[in-house]
């Protein structure tokens, strides 16, 4: 995706100039459709639901992937938080689901009484359905919005973005950078799951929310149908998150942020803002995690506290770099592989290794698995399975870390230039 | 010709060793001026402090006509300000292409919101192409700067300050690892940058010096020894003994 500058050509529709992005929206158009023909709600039924829904999940990650590229491959921020976001957006959209269903239940079970229920009866209703399991039965007031699917669809964007905004200033504005960012960025991500598996956080503990995978007031509708409903908007959410990361990285902002990545103090020379642009890069990217997770989770359909630890915004950078970040694409396919191989690994599908009288079982070594591969990767292969895209391209791409070795070995710079 | 840059009285130290002593020192518009001095003469740190990387322990830095205090300013404010900064080793972006390069050092708004809505026209299209011109590299401006000779690498910096269109221009020791022939390039296109705006050179090099043709101001131990013509301060006393050696 770097070498997307095309100055022949200034005019037409920006997809036409970039044939990278078209290859990329006709790919996953074709996949869309194929999984359309073979699933179970609307084609010939080769494709189990529960396997659509694990592939709607991936195109969520394949999402989240992009904004962690765009922050960290781009941008060189490694935030090891970004998963935060990506829950919190699934806990907002979580919110609207359980309240709406809950609500229809409790209306209906009240129907049957002599008196029509009073707002304040439906009300206490839904709350000891909804709380009864942490032993509470008021609403708290971070639920003052979960009636209205709107307000908890804007909030999906607004929670995450005024987190990211208010951590990225205060840690930017203070010049953190490189491995004391991402330690904040974990710091941050470990205090809201901590605070989530409260009780009385409000959000149910570690119960966290669950049958989000039914749709309110469409319990008619099979779950095949549904889970192609959740496929379509994740295929088409990624096809316009892509796009536009395509756009935030073609042009002049995308240079600024690589130099930022490349060298921070040269570009505050240049008269960059450089924290203005880490804070608005590092909130874009929130957002977007938050509307990836606000479409992973009902198809999930439960999200609890554990969704948000650390580790998963771990698994997130070993996605990227596996994909080889620094390129779009490389993080799409990175997810994808990693979390479908992820699946098959820890879904008990794979046969076990016999060595003798120890049995391996990649239930539990397939983390040792992923973990040596990411070893391996940042040692030996720094660009990821994107790597193998240059080696059919040939592309030349002199990776000097941006470490500079002075004028009198200006050569042999030059010299590793050459290869 | 009115004062740019006026610096007074500055001192900073780091860890007890006074890196700058007292620093009194003036650049008129459209000046250029050499600055020599041993190692540690604090020329560097005069750099640091003017593009508000540093900052002094007392002291001020004045810019401009209205006399602004540059020492409450980040460093991109003061870019903006209309100060440019090369610095000794080439930093370009080496991952990015020459015209990328010149393009994002274009003087442009910076804002993040304007950047990203940034879309080059033709105009800027040509005032890259002809800023490449400038510095020899016309023919190289859809090559990766990584790839660029040393040399190169230096006249793209050059070019990208130009860019900039900076009032005052700080150059770090430009010709350091440079062939005889790109000493003459660079020298030339400094005294050519010197014709619109002020340029304040920093040079070991006493031939490349005498080459720029202009007052000259030695530093040593953070404070001005001496200022005038090349011949002038090479006949001082004090100057030959600290700097030329006795």
């Amino acid at each position: 995706m770097t070498d997307i500058a095309a100055p022949s050509s200034p005019r037409g529709a920006f997809v036409m100039r970039h044939p990278s992005v078209l290859i990329f929206l006709a790919c996953l158009a074709i996949f869309t459709v194929g999984v359309t023909v073979l699933s179970e709600g609307f084609g010939i039924g080769v494709l189990s639901t529960s396997f659509i829904k694990t592939l709607g999940k991936t195109l969520c990650l394949c999402l989240v992937a992009l904004a962690m590229d765009l922050v960290w491959g781009y941008c060189g921020i490694l935030s090891l938080g970004h998963m935060a976001f990506f829950g919190l957006g699934g806990y907002a959209i979580g919110m609207w689901l359980m309240y709406a269903r809950t609500e229809m239940i409790v209306v209906e079970s009240l129907s049957n009484a002599p008196l029509p229920p009073t707002p304040e009866e439906i009300s206490d209703g839904i709350a000891s359905q909804i709380f009864g399991v942490v032993g509470a039965s008021d609403f708290p007031p971070i639920w003052g919005f979960a009636h209205s699917l709107p307000l908890q669809l804007a909030a999906v964007v607004i929670v995450p973005g005024i987190l990211a905004l208010v951590f990225g200033w205060l840690a930017f504005r203070s010049r953190v950078t490189g491995v004391y960012l991402s330690i904040l960025t974990q710091a941050m991500t470990l205090a809201l799951s901590l605070y989530l598996f409260q009780n009385d956080s409000g959000l149910r503990g570690n119960n966290g929310l669950s049958g989000l995978q039914n749709l309110p007031g469409l319990d008619s509708v099979s779950q095949d149908a549904v889970s192609m409903w959740f496929l379509w908007g994740s295929a088409l959410a990624l096809g316009l998150g892509y796009v536009f990361c395509a756009w935030v990285v073609s042009g002049k902002f995308g240079s600024v942020i690589r130099a930022i990545r490349d060298d921070e103090a040269r570009v505050r020379f240049l008269g960059y803002p450089v924290e203005a642009f880490k804070l608005l890069v590092f909130t874009l990217t929130a957002i977007i995690a938050a509307i990836a997770g606000a479409l992973y989770y009902p198809q999930a359909g439960i999200i609890n506290p554990a969704e948000i630890a650390p580790i998963a915004s771990i698994y997130l950078a070993v996605w990227v770099a596996i994909g080889g970040r620094g390129r779009l694409y490389g993080a799409v396919v990175g997810a994808a592989f990693v979390s479908l191989l992820s699946t098959w690994f820890t879904g008990g599908q794979a046969p076990d290794i016999v060595i003798g009288s120890f049995r391996l079982q990649w239930v539990d070594w397939w983390t040792v698995l992923l973990g040596l591969s990411f070893v391996l990767v940042t040692l030996f292969a720094p660009k990821g399975l994107g790597g193998l895209v240059d080696l059919i391209t040939e592309r030349r791409s002199p990776d000097r870390h941006g470490a500079d070795l002075g004028p009198d070995m200006g050569s042999l710079q030059e010299r590793e230039a050459e290869k | 010709m009115s004062e740019l840059l006026e610096v007074n009285g500055v001192s900073v130290s780091f860890d007890g060793f006074k890196a700058i002593n007292n620093l009194s020192f003036s650049i008129a518009e459209g000046e250029l001026r050499a600055v020599i001095g041993p190692n540690g003469a604090g020329k560097t740190t005069f750099m640091d402090i003017v593009t508000g990387k540093t900052r002094p322990d007392e002291g001020t830095v004045l810019w401009g006509e209205k006399g602004i205090s540059l020492l409450s300013m980040s460093e991109s404010r003061i870019a903006q300000a209309g100060v440019g900064r090369k610095f000794q080793r080439p930093t370009v972006f080496e991952d990015q292409s020459v015209e990328d390069n010149l393009m994002m050092a274009l003087k442009k708004d910076r804002n993040p919101f304007k950047v990203l809505s940034f879309r080059a026209s033709r105009d800027d299209r040509d005032r890259v192409a002809t800023l490449a011109g400038e510095i020899g590299l016309a023919t190289s401006l859809h090559r990766k700067s990584g790839e660029l000779s040393h040399g190169q690498k230096q006249w793209l910096e050059i070019g990208m300050l130009l860019a900039q269109e900076p009032r005052l221009l700080l150059v770090d020791e430009p010709a350091a690892g440079m062939t005889l022939a790109e000493r003459e390039h660079t020298t030339d296109l400094l005294v050519e940058a010197a014709k619109t705006r002020a340029v304040v050179v920093v040079e070991h090099d006493m031939e490349f010096v005498r080459r720029l043709n202009c007052k000259v101001t030695v530093l040593h131990e953070g404070s001005v020894l001496a200022e005038g013509s090349l011949d002038h301060v090479t006949r001082n006393e004090k100057v030959i003994e600290v700097y030329l050696g006795r």
